[in-house]
């Protein structure tokens, strides 16, 4: 069992023959990712390495029965191709590129409310399922098939730092999802805690955010409220000088909101078991984890 | 990416949106000809990009021409420090000569994006002319804030809900309303991020009037405006953050000592977080990129090497799908051909790691490596000493 990617999921990549979208077209179907069609318009008709290529997405829908979509296109492209893949029906969206305009996720925000597709990031690494799916930028070697951690995190390499540390004291994990970095997101962390809360292979989840915004906030009250399974949290950007994004459009503190420090304190209220020196993640994780199997 | 006061007023009289007469000068010489134009009284605004002008003594009310003339002569130029621009304060370059303005009521207005609900959150207020943030403390009841969905944009019921809500006369009323009208499209149209008018004045023949203007435009959205990206101005960037910026390098400098270069945003601000751990000072933040290569880690060297202040350097990159290896040759090279003497701690993990940390063992360099974060933070902490 994962959350929202494993064996069924059919995957179709916008931008099929870009540069980085070929690249990581090989990189996921190399994993184990069933990759069954690509789009670039203009280019139908032709393949890469034998996976069809689209003009459309609703046409690479009909032809391949296609649920999923990786979106790596040009940032003046990405909002336009995450709207596509919406009407053309696909069940999950992953938008890795980074750069779209806020106003433009304004309205994606609000159109998807009214449909049942499911959109990751934009500006994230990805969805992985070890040993089932990768549909995304992060490096497959270093995850572990099986659970019991799920991840959830704001960020890119400071997931992949997370996932590594998780592997090397042997805790497996049953998905990886980084939501993005950007102010408007799709998927929050509140969709993913649920979809862990109810998946058996997740005994416990890894939470990493950073400063900006309120999502942290919100996702330690919905953990008090609703989650029986065990969370780690780590924040990014306690040093972080306010009225400065870094690096992330959303990593902001802006008029005093958004700190690390207000989001740790969320944290330890909603008994999250919050971890302040990265180098201490797996470990943490480790006894957490051995403390809730006994 | 924030537009100057002038700049900002300039679009909004371009689309009706009431400003007072002025015009912005760089020299104190041309100030006479506008004394002619605009009369007097005038105010004489400092233009930097940072609140608290007024306060810092960058803008001043002038009666008479000779006090036009000195306080021009004084703003243009000065190190202006308000409670946003840090110790060292910003070089005043250039200065908006405004009409005075006849006001009877000061009002706030601000436009912003709504992280959690994904709207466009209009906030007003009656108490125009001091800080949201103090009103926010202070009577918090009296601010007013409206929520537009932006799939059905600004209608009539939002436009009462605000002017009731600031118990607003009906014909003032009738002036936001008219107001708002032309400034959610704005707005919407030039992709800001905030828009805050503070204050928006009534003025004694019962007009509104934007007296001061602050904008920020979504970066992100800046390809499809060239026209505003062609606005920023070269003297309002920290130089080595613009270098970053013209070879693609995502960096922002800070007040420490300990230069660090890491991959990935995320990453890169818990790098400094460590440092400060560890009880040293980040010299910035850099992220080289998720997918750092070889060629962007040397660039990264050669940036952090130009800052005089830089005494350590703390690498710390994931090796992804780019492994370690290749990572660690452009550490190795960058070290060589910058002729590195400064001290630098290495720590890198991920793919291939081993053949990594073999390539920086034997390139006779005297790099520091480590293997964990744990112990990077303990040579970081014999390192703080170098301060």
């Amino acid at each position: 069992m994962a959350i929202f990617a494993d064996h069924h999921t059919r995957l179709l990549v916008q931008g099929i023959t870009g540069r980085e979208g070929s690249f990581h077209t090989r990189q996921c179907r190399d994993y184990g990712s069933n990759v069954v069609a690509g789009v670039t318009p203009g280019k139908g008709g032709q393949d890469l390495d034998g996976i069809p290529i689209f003009n459309t997405v609703a046409t690479a829908r009909t032809a391949t029965g296609a649920n999923a979509s990786m979106i790596l296109v040009p940032p003046s492209f990405a909002a336009d191709a995450i709207m596509e893949a919406i009407d053309a029906g696909i069940e999950l969206i992953i938008c890795i590129t980074e750069g779209v305009p806020v106003l433009d996720m304004l309205r994606i925000k609000h159109y998807l409310a009214l449909k049942p597709s499911r959109l990751i990031g934009p500006n994230c690494p990805g969805i992985i399922s070890p040993g089932a799916c990768k549909i995304g930028i992060m490096p497959g070697a270093i995850h572990t098939p099986g659970g019991p951690m799920g991840v959830v995190s704001r960020s890119g390499t400071l997931t992949y730092e997370v996932v590594h540390q998780l592997s090397l004291v042997g805790l497996g994990q049953s998905s990886c999802i980084g939501i993005g970095g950007d102010p408007i997101i799709g998927i929050t962390f509140i969709d993913c805690l649920q979809a862990f809360e109810a998946d058996p292979e997740t005994r416990g989840v890894v939470l990493v955010g950073e400063i900006g915004g309120n999502a942290e906030e919100e996702a330690a009250l919905w953990i008090k409220a609703h989650m029986s399974k065990p969370v780690i949290g780590f924040i990014a950007g306690l040093t972080a000088p306010p009225g400065r994004r870094m690096g992330h459009a959303g990593a902001i503190v802006s008029h005093g909101m958004g700190t690390a420090a207000a989001k740790l304190i969320a944290l330890r209220e909603a008994e999250v078991e919050v971890c302040e020196h990265l180098g201490e993640l797996g470990e943490v994780c480790a006894r957490v984890m051995a403390q809730t199997a006994m | 990416m924030h537009l100057h006061e002038y700049q900002a007023k300039a679009l909004f009289r371009e689309v009706g949106i009431p400003v007072p007469d002025g015009q912005v000068i760089d020299e104190p010489r041309q100030l006479l000809p506008l004394i002619d134009e605009l009369g007097l009284p005038l105010v004489i605004k400092a233009q930097v990009l940072a609140g608290g002008r007024g306060k810092g003594g960058g803008v001043r009310l002038v009666r008479t021409a000779s006090e036009a003339q000195a306080a021009a002569t004084e703003i243009l130029g000065m190190e202006l420090v308000t409670a946003q621009t840090g110790d060292q304060g910003k070089t005043v370059r250039k200065v908006m000569v405004e009409q005075g303005i006849d006001i009877t009521r000061e009002l706030y207005l601000s436009l912003l994006i709504d992280r959690d609900r994904a709207e466009i959150v209009i906030i007003g207020s009656q108490d125009g002319g001091m800080a949201i943030e103090e009103v926010a403390a202070r009577s918090p009841e009296r601010i007013i804030r409206v929520q537009v969905n932006p799939l059905i944009g600004l209608q009539g019921y939002h436009l009462r809900q605000l002017a009731f809500g600031l118990e607003l006369s009906p014909q003032l009323s009738r002036e936001l309303a008219s107001l708002l009208q032309k400034l959610y499209p704005f707005f919407m149209t030039y992709d800001c991020s905030q828009l805050e008018i503070n204050p928006l004045v009534v003025t004694s023949t019962g007009q509104l009037l934007a007296v001061d203007a602050k904008v920020e435009i979504d970066s992100n959205s800046l390809y499809r405006h060239p026209e505003l990206a062609a606005l920023a101005e070269p003297d309002d960037q920290d130089p080595l953050e613009a270098e970053a910026r013209a070879i693609g390098l995502n960096y922002i400098r800070l007040d420490g000592t300990i230069g660090t270069i890491v991959n990935g945003a995320g990453l890169a601000m818990a790098t400094m977080d460590l440092i400060k751990q560890a009880g040293a000072e980040p010299a910035n933040f850099l992220d080289v990129g998720g997918g750092a290569s070889a060629e962007m880690i040397e660039k990264g060297f050669r940036l952090l090497l130009s800052d005089q202040r830089v005494r350590a350097i703390f690498i710390n990159i994931f090796g992804g799908i780019l492994r370690c290896d290749a990572l660690a040759r452009g550490v190795v090279q960058a070290a060589r051909s910058t002729g590195l003497t400064l001290p630098v701690i290495v720590r890198m993990e991920g793919t291939n790691v081993d053949e990594g940390r073999r390539i920086l063992a034997e390139s006779g360099l005297t790099l520091t490596i480590v293997s964990t974060l744990t112990d990077a933070v303990r040579e970081l902490t014999n390192l703080k000493d170098l301060q």
